[in-house]
């Protein structure tokens, strides 16, 4: 219909274009990576304050860590500008060695006093990732003591609360173990900023890629460091753009615009079956969906309709339809395919037995809540496929659909009824999930714990605590394993948590792409090893 | 144009010179309304796909198999069929039965509007229209700075201030719409307040209040009503856009902005999921607006296109 | 978005003024309208701001998290709480932003980490662009098509032209953009994707003014002036496309009313050629009423494009507003609509002003 009316304009369009311009470039230049996906949520690219999951990606490619998972082995922790370390008989103090020989994108060595500085640099800007080492009862006043240069290629920190110092290595593999080159970011200080205005968007690292621009909402462009202490990467160039719509990525992959889609739905991949000039590739992560409820609200304070609401989710249902290939079921709160994780999945849908739960904790006929959700994709659906099961047992609810800049406030003023979202650890150990998912040491509304999920939800368990606890100050390590995995079991039936999926990204790349690796926390995604 | 048979004696009725009475002349302006308006093509379709909207709406749960909530996750994204007429979204539901029972949203949402705005832009209107002077200066003044708004954007930051939702987009939509009819209603109060009948009205000592609502207001009526019906596809245009921006009607209410907005990502292979609630919205608003074009014929001869 | 360029004709408003010839009492209503001009201004300024910002201070959403992200520990958002100023009372905030305002100060956005005034230097002019072809494509195709409706009316010529306005004007836009993106982009190929230039051309011309078109002249990189030529085409037709819808229309009435008029049947009695009868006399006449139909077009692409730039992932004002609305960074929400505000009423009171000036019958 509409087509006759707008030929003329179609067609002063394509005068303009089929006679004067040029054809239209139909393919990426060969040292050049651009990639598609959703840049949204970045904020800052300061490693000291990034938490974003896009935010963490970039930095990960600019920053060499003090520790590192990198992209040739994801499950093994290495030193990332250190090259060895030795951990006292008390398991406090851990002394590190640098690497000999690497360097700043600016050319400046990396010293031991650029780690140290990095670290300190952390804990004094306190922004929110601080408490991934602040926990270790470092502070702003006793950080210069505890973090310290013992010699021209070794530093040492040490901690004074009880933890493992496997913990410990790993938490210094997160971002905010990032090392910044001190003398660039403090001839950029402001007013004894530490460089906090202009690291937001500069950089001043050691890593594979240097930050050319960040446009919020546009693109991020990266340059190859040359100098690279594993090589050159094979791409002078990384674009990340940014582009919200999953069908509009799939068509700027299909016309050989952007080389990478990161964030297609499975339906879309599901689209590509059969274009051979594209391959998907499946990146297990981290990250787990769940539906939480909040224990004070009066329906939801007996554990008999926590065990229902578990009974009354349709995991196969959704695992086999809209979340087809990009989530697997899973119901502990350590993902699988990581150390420690437990694999039990106990529950099904299971209407009967719900009904039973319900009718035994005094809801017969049930009752009426709120479902908060987030707005996006998968969650929406994910939301009224669980809103039409939680029916099915008597449980009829409302979903509030909400932005994160909503809904996150609401949880963390524990407003909420159910709630349906998701989580990712901060670093690949147990602990970061555990002291999230199962510790509350302290319930009441003054505590404001409000960055652990198990407060929020108003829900304590003593023995759990205590467990959380005693596995992260263990020293052996096949012990330590045993508690993890105790610890899930008695969380996945005493909790108020519903884990339901973990994520699988599904990546679609041009086939001659190589070597893009995304590993399960959000913060290991390495560009360096691409070639096409 | 077929004409129906003649049925002599209420057409007669309708047709004689002098009226008898107030009510027969009530009713021969509306019949030779109805000719006038009947004779216009493209005003009687819109009449048509009005009146089709309304009967769905008021017959949906006739028409439609489903609630059109329901998810049924073993049948989604099926292509039309005889079975499914516009085949089914990504969570198994009919979308013939989801634009049916969204028929109903989409006259809530302009029925909504239509009463808040219209008696506030009369309101505002009629009083600065009548009394004139400084009370004529800051209404004038207050839906000057309204007009002046950004709309769209105002809309947006209400509902993001509000919250998601249908009734708050109705708001937003309201408190950025209601402007024009202030200065509609007052064009015609100022003429109106200097004619005869006002006049013999106050001398015969009616109260303002009395003269303001039964005797301006009235007069008004006729071209705010125009005007709101050329109104109304622009009503359902933005609260489809604050739906498909995820700002109005919320899932899984199957309101046909919001419907587009979640189908998009399946335009590729699933061409139906967002075609048939764009086609819906499309057919409804140009409805709105063939017939508001013809009523404004009959109603209101001289404001040609105004 | 149809709506909002519906009305705000600039027509006279209100009863004829009482005649009053003495020069003094002339002199005096002109004051009275160029301080009534200016007050309204800086009514419609501070109402604009006020409503925005109290907008922004009872949004459910927390500008505080959205800095510090929703895991932040207590006395980090306490912090940043404080540093945001939100511990003071809500006039004494108002007040300050109006200050900043005032010294060209609106703030730090917080999505991209820099000054607000420099972001929309940025993404302004990518929705000028658009607005202005948008217009363009509407006027050079629109007028035509309305004065033609007007000549023939009632022929097949007018109903078409007419149709074509009801449909453009009943079409949601964002539904027409995704489908002409599947036609025109993915199964014809004839114009690129998404996005405003080609990843590989970013950055390549100095931004000057901020429009592609120019800048890329200016630097005489043709090669980017015709990739951005491409990308342009798509939105530029499908918001031009409302553009031409409401300017045929306006032309056709204005035109009507002008050829019923007697001074036509004057003219054409006098013999004159049909065609100086039509463009001459009686489009001449209609000349002013368009400007202000298309400065009232204009006004409103600027601001209703939100939608074209979210289906074309176009980086200008629109989507910048929307983006900061869903991240709760108020200082973005208000200097864009600010801005975008301000726009807006400049080209109403321009196009007003002008109308003013060139009809004596509206003084």
């Amino acid at each position: 219909m509409g087509l006759a009316w707008k030929r003329p304009l179609i067609a002063t369009g394509l005068l303009l274009s089929l006679g004067l311009a040029p054809p239209v470039m139909a393919e990426t230049p060969p040292d050049m990576l651009v990639v598609g996906g959703r840049i949204d949520d970045i904020i800052t690219l300061d490693p000291a304050e990034v938490f974003e999951f896009n935010g963490a990606e970039v930095s990960a490619n600019i920053y060499d860590r003090i520790m590192m998972y990198e992209p040739e082995n994801l499950t093994e922790l290495v030193g990332g500008v250190v090259e060895s370390w030795e951990i006292s008989d008390d398991g406090k103090t851990i002394t590190f060695t640098m690497r000999p020989d690497l360097t700043f994108h600016s050319g400046n060595p990396v010293r031991p006093d650029d780690a140290v500085y990095s670290l300190k640099r952390v804990v004094k800007l306190n922004k929110t990732p601080s408490f991934i080492v602040t926990q270790f009862g470092w502070t702003e006043d006793n950080v210069d003591e505890l973090i310290e240069v013992v010699d021209e290629n070794r530093f040492r920190i040490t901690i004074t609360e009880d933890f493992s110092p496997g913990l410990v290595l790993n938490a210094l593999s997160a971002t905010i173990g990032s090392v910044v080159d001190e003398q660039v970011v403090e001839a950029n200080a402001v007013d004894g900023d530490m460089g906090y205005d202009w690291l937001k968007n500069h950089s001043a690292g050691s890593g594979a890629f240097e930050l050319v621009t960040w446009n919020a909402n546009e693109t991020v462009v990266m340059e190859s460091n040359p100098d690279y202490r594993h090589g050159a990467p094979a791409m002078q160039r990384v674009v990340i753009r940014h582009v919200p719509e999953p069908a509009a990525q799939r068509l700027l992959l299909e016309n050989g615009d952007i080389d990478i889609a990161r964030t297609l739905t499975p339906d879309q991949i599901a689209g590509l079956a059969g274009n051979d000039d594209i391959v998907v590739t499946d990146h297990p992560k981290a990250t787990l969906y769940y539906v939480a409820a909040n224990v004070a609200v009066e329906e939801l304070s007996d554990p008999r309709v926590w065990e229902a609401m578990k009974y009354l989710i349709d995991y196969d249902g959704m695992e086999e339809t809209f979340l087809q290939g990009q989530f697997v079921q899973h119901q502990s709160f350590w993902p699988k395919g990581t150390w420690a994780s437990a694999d039990a999945m106990p529950y099904t849908l299971d209407v009967e037995k719900a009904k039973a739960l319900l009718a035994e904790a005094g809801y017969p006929e049930g009752f009426e809540l709120q479902i908060d959700s987030l707005n996006t994709a998968p969650f929406m659906d994910m939301a009224q496929s669980v809103q039409s099961t939680l029916a099915q047992g008597g449980i009829r609810t409302e979903i509030i659909p909400q932005d994160g800049s909503a809904l996150w406030p609401k949880y963390r003023a524990r407003r909420h009824q159910l709630i349906l979202a998701r989580w990712g650890p901060d670093y690949l150990d147990p602990h970061s999930n555990a002291d999230s998912f199962a510790s509350n040491p302290d319930n009441s509304e003054e505590a404001g714990l409000t960055g652990v999920l198990a407060w929020r939800n108003a829900w304590a368990d003593d023995e759990i605590t205590e467990m959380t606890a005693a596995a992260r100050s263990e020293l052996d390590l096949e012990r330590r394993k045993e508690i993890y995995e105790e610890l899930q079991l008695l969380h996945q039936v005493r909790s108020p948590f519903a884990i339901m999926f973990q994520q699988n990204e599904q990546v679609a790349s041009r086939s001659n792409v190589e070597g893009f690796v995304s590993g399960p926390v959000f913060d290991l995604v390495y560009y360096r090893n691409v070639t096409k | 144009m077929a004409s129906s048979p003649p049925v002599p004696s209420w057409r007669a009725w309708l047709l004689l010179d002098v009226p008898k009475s107030s009510f027969q002349a009530r009713c021969q302006r509306a019949y030779i309304g109805w000719l006038a308006f009947s004779s216009n093509p493209l005003a009687l379709t819109g009449f048509l796909i009005i009146l089709t909207l309304v009967l769905a709406a008021i017959f949906a749960p006739l028409i439609t198999a489903s609630d059109g909530l329901a998810p049924d996750l073993r049948n989604r994204l099926l292509p039309p069929s005889g079975e499914h007429w516009f085949g089914t979204d990504q969570l198994g539901r009919d979308i013939f039965d989801r634009i049916i029972w969204g028929a109903r949203i989409t006259l809530y949402i302009v029925g909504l509007v239509a009463i808040i705005v219209v008696p506030v832009g009369l309101v505002v209107g009629v009083v600065a229209g009548y009394m004139g002077g400084i009370v004529d200066q800051v209404l004038m003044r207050i839906t000057d700075i309204f007009l002046a708004f950004p709309r769209l954007i105002l809309a947006l930051a209400f509902v993001a201030a509000l919250g998601p939702g249908i009734e708050n987009a109705v708001l937003a939509i309201a408190l950025t719409t209601w402007s024009p009819y202030a200065r509609i209603a007052r064009a015609e109060a100022l003429t109106i307040r200097r004619s005869e009948y006002i006049m013999a009205a106050r001398t015969q000592g009616a109260s303002l209040a009395r003269i303001l609502v039964s005797h301006v207001a009235p007069m008004c009526l006729a071209s705010v009503i125009v005007r709101l019906t050329l109104d109304m596809a622009g009503i359902i245009l933005t609260a489809a856009g604050l739906g498909f921006l995820g700002l109005g009607a919320q899932p899984p209410s199957p309101e046909w902005g919001a419907m587009i907005s979640t189908g998009r990502q399946f335009i590729l292979d699933q061409w139906w999921v967002p075609t048939m609630p764009g086609l819906a919205i499309l057919i409804v608003s140009l409805g709105f607006n063939l017939l508001g074009d013809g009523l404004r014929d009959v109603l209101d001869p001289r404001g040609q296109e105004r | 978005m149809a709506n909002a360029a519906a009305e705000l004709p600039g027509t006279p408003k209100g009863v004829p003024a009482e005649a009053a010839d003495s020069l003094a009492f002339r002199l005096w209503r002109r004051l009275r309208a160029v301080g009534g001009v200016l007050l309204s201004l800086a009514l419609t300024f501070l109402g604009l701001t006020f409503v925005t910002f109290i907008i922004g201070r009872v949004m459910p959403l927390d500008p505080v998290l959205a800095i510090v992200g929703d895991r932040a520990p207590q006395h980090v958002y306490d912090a940043v709480y404080q540093q945001l100023g939100l511990d003071q009372p809500i006039w004494v905030q108002y007040l300050r932003y109006l200050g900043g305002i005032l010294s060209g100060d609106l703030g730090t956005s917080v999505q991209t980490s820099r000054p607000v005034l420099d972001d929309l230097m940025r993404f302004f002019p990518a929705t000028i662009e658009l607005a202005t072809l948008a217009t363009l494509v509407g006027v050079v195709l629109g007028v035509p098509m309305g004065v033609l409706a007007a000549v023939h009316q009632g022929r097949l010529i007018d109903h078409c032209v007419r149709l074509v306005g009801l449909i453009g004007y009943s079409m949601p836009v964002f539904w027409l953009g995704m489908v002409a993106l599947l036609v025109f982009y993915a199964k014809l190929g004839w114009v690129p994707g998404p996005g405003r230039l080609a990843v590989f051309y970013e950055g390549m011309v100095p931004a000057v003014t901020g429009l592609l078109l120019v800048d890329s002249l200016l630097a005489g990189n043709m090669t980017v002036f015709w990739n951005a030529v491409d990308h342009l085409i798509l939105p530029v037709s499908i918001l031009g496309t409302f553009a031409l819808a409401y300017i045929a229309r306006m032309t056709r009435s204005f035109m009507l009313d002008q050829l019923r008029q007697e001074y036509i049947l004057t003219a054409r009695v006098k013999g004159l050629s049909e065609r100086a009868v039509i463009w001459r006399h009686a489009f001449g006449n209609v000349l002013v009423q368009l400007i202000t139909i298309i400065g009232l077009t204009y006004a409103s692409l600027l601001e209703g494009s939100v939608l074209t730039e979210t289906v074309f992932a176009w980086p200008g004002i629109g989507q910048y507003i929307t983006n900061a609305l869903f991240n709760s960074d108020m200082n973005a929400v208000l200097g864009g609509t600010i801005v975008v505000g301000t726009c807006f009423v400049g080209i109403n009171m321009l196009s007003d002003a002008l109308y003013r000036v060139v009809d004596p019958r509206a003084r």
